[in-house]
């Protein structure tokens, strides 16, 4: 049953892969590289845990995702078309005038996104305030945030990371995706960021490390989660930017590039899509 | 002698009136003593969230517990919310979450601390923002009346109060006191002068001595500066035919920017404003800055005769 479900998570993230590609080819923009990164663990979250409900989008005592790495929509768009919160025609209007997909994830236009992204250093902290909104409910509503690497460069972060142990929120989770690369270039040519696990257990959190595309260990990193109650954790996941295309992977220039025609045919073919 | 008291005061009464509120909470940047949400933190510290002095973080907290059904109520020193501007526009502003952030200490009428402290940009830089409503009140009365009136008011607030201690001018005039609604407190014909914040008393001051040099002058205590209350200034511009606006705020952005811009695109009179012209102040008692800085009574009344001396 268990090698079923991560099957299943593995396929519906290689479908996902296919309408990033497609969608940032057909915008002639937006972000690949970190939404092919991101894609295993928003499919595991939402496959296996998040408690949200696609015909009742704003249910109250939903759980909340907060996508902080608000470029990466395009991983988030596939998701939510395959969790049936958009329809896949919808996928179609990514950066396109009054589309559903704003290119950068907005809980304004887009049914299932909770917070407005684009700003990096912001969504860790718009968690706290719902992790303390889901505590003076008494609420067992669980609060994710997914952050990028790049983004620990900003400062507010670690404003958060100690107001959040600060506040004791073990209903607030983060997942870390450390795919090394940001805008310009490799984290560590714009700005070294050493042992990140010893930052955050510096700050006093629960700190986990997992392989980021390998989906049991992503369910099985969301059940140590889990376990963890009376303080905030965090999963430090390895990633690869621009994971499952070849010329995308580890290569810099896919943050914020989009595929060409050429380029979008091979993406395809690596991704097991007969055009 | 009218009594005094710190605005700054009256929001913190406020925030205690709608504390039945379970909905109400408050966030604090290590300024509560300052900012007077102290009261409310004694009384309700189940509902009173400290955020150390990290303004940034306390913005957008306020923005998730806004999208999570609560009232959050934010305040630290003017100069302080400044840090966290992005933070307001995108995860506040551009979301249009009801968070209310108080900027306290505004303006150079804050004094001694000097020119750090001061900030005299505030109004401009929130106006600026779509979703966003901008107040500067005159005094404890309004202050905490419209604060109270923020609980229903279904998109974020600035609002910005002053640390020292102003003449009470609206005691008995709470029914009147409406966000977005300008409040007459003298009539006039010959020019109206246009107020907010600590300069509301000085234009009244301003007023009596215009009258007694023989010009009629109207006040109007503005103290919501967006939605500007349009139909009041077209009501006063008709009639007095010429408008002085007065702000313990830059000249650039503020109320008279914002008069300004609003009558430029109707029929335009001649406009005079008083606000600091573009320099920063430095450590002073409030009235000393005042006076400094050319905002006082004095100044609005040669502004008031300029304005009429203008009229065609």
């Amino acid at each position: 049953m268990q090698s079923m479900a991560i099957a299943e998570l593995e396929e519906m993230a290689r479908r996902c892969r296919v309408e990033i590609c497609r969608m940032t080819h057909r915008a002639k923009a937006g972000h690949p590289g970190g939404s092919l990164s991101e894609i295993d663990i928003l499919c595991a979250l939402y496959g296996v845990r998040l408690r949200v409900d696609a015909s009742n989008p704003k249910w109250s005592d939903r759980d909340r995702f907060i996508l902080s790495k608000g470029h990466a929509s395009p991983g988030m768009y596939a998701l939510l078309a395959e969790m049936g919160f958009i329809s896949h025609e919808d996928l179609e209007s990514y950066r396109v005038l009054g589309g559903v997909c704003q290119g950068h994830v907005d809980m304004k236009w887009t049914p299932g996104v909770d917070f407005s992204a684009g700003s990096l250093g912001m969504g860790l902290s718009f968690g706290i305030g719902c992790a303390l909104a889901a505590r003076m409910d008494e609420s067992e509503r669980t609060i994710y945030v997914m952050i990028g690497d790049g983004e620990l460069q900003e400062g507010a972060v670690w404003e958060a990371a100690m107001a959040a142990r600060h506040h004791e929120l073990g209903n607030l989770k983060v997942f870390l995706d450390r795919n090394n690369i940001q805008n310009d270039d490799f984290c560590d040519m714009q700005m070294r960021m050493f042992d990140i696990t010893a930052k955050w257990l510096a700050f006093d959190w629960a700190v986990k490390e997992i392989e980021g595309h390998d989906m049991a260990a992503i369910v099985d990193g969301i059940a140590w989660l889990d376990s963890i109650t009376d303080r905030p954790a965090i999963i430090i996941a390895n990633t690869v930017k621009g994971k499952g295309v070849s010329f995308m992977e580890n290569n810099p220039a896919f943050h914020g590039a989009p595929p060409t025609d050429e380029q979008l045919q091979q993406a395809m073919n690596e991704l097991g899509v007969n055009a | 002698m009218s009594e005094m008291a710190a605005t700054r005061d009256g929001y913190g009464d406020a925030l205690l009136d709608i504390s039945a509120d379970k909905r109400v909470v408050v966030l604090e940047a290590d300024l509560g003593k300052s900012t007077k949400s102290l009261h409310f933190r004694k009384a309700h510290p189940e509902r009173t969230v400290s955020c150390g002095i990290g303004e940034q973080n306390m913005m957008l907290i306020g923005a998730g517990l806004a999208s999570s059904g609560y009232i959050p109520f934010a305040s630290t020193f003017a100069i302080f919310t400044e840090r966290g501007f992005e933070q307001m526009r995108n995860g506040i502003a551009r979301p249009n979450l009801a968070v209310h952030i108080c900027g306290s200490h505004g303006g150079t009428h804050t004094g001694t601390d000097g020119s750090s402290a001061q900030s005299i940009e505030d109004l401009a830089i929130y106006r600026t923002l779509p979703n966003v409503v901008v107040i500067h009140p005159c005094d404890v009365v309004s202050t905490r009346e419209l604060t109270k009136q923020l609980v229903e008011l279904k998109s974020p607030s600035y609002m910005r109060t002053a640390r020292n201690k102003t003449p009470i001018v609206h005691s008995g005039r709470e029914d009147e006191i409406k966000i977005g609604k300008g409040i007459v407190l003298k009539d006039g014909n010959d020019v109206v002068i246009i107020a907010c914040g600590v300069l509301v008393h000085e234009a009244m001051k301003a007023a009596e001595e215009l009258e007694s040099q023989g010009i009629s002058a109207a006040v109007i205590d503005m103290h919501t500066l967006k939605p500007l209350d349009n139909a009041l200034i077209d009501e006063f511009s008709e009639k007095c035919g010429c408008i002085v606006t007065a702000e313990d705020h830059s000249i650039i952005g503020g109320l008279g920017s914002a008069v300004a811009e609003y009558t430029s695109g109707k029929k335009p009179v001649p406009i005079e404003r008083i606000g600091v012209k573009d320099r920063f102040g430095e450590s002073g008692e409030a009235q000393q800055m005042l006076d400094l800085l050319n905002l006082s009574s004095p100044h609005i009344v040669e502004a008031g005769k300029r304005a009429v001396a203008r009229k065609a």
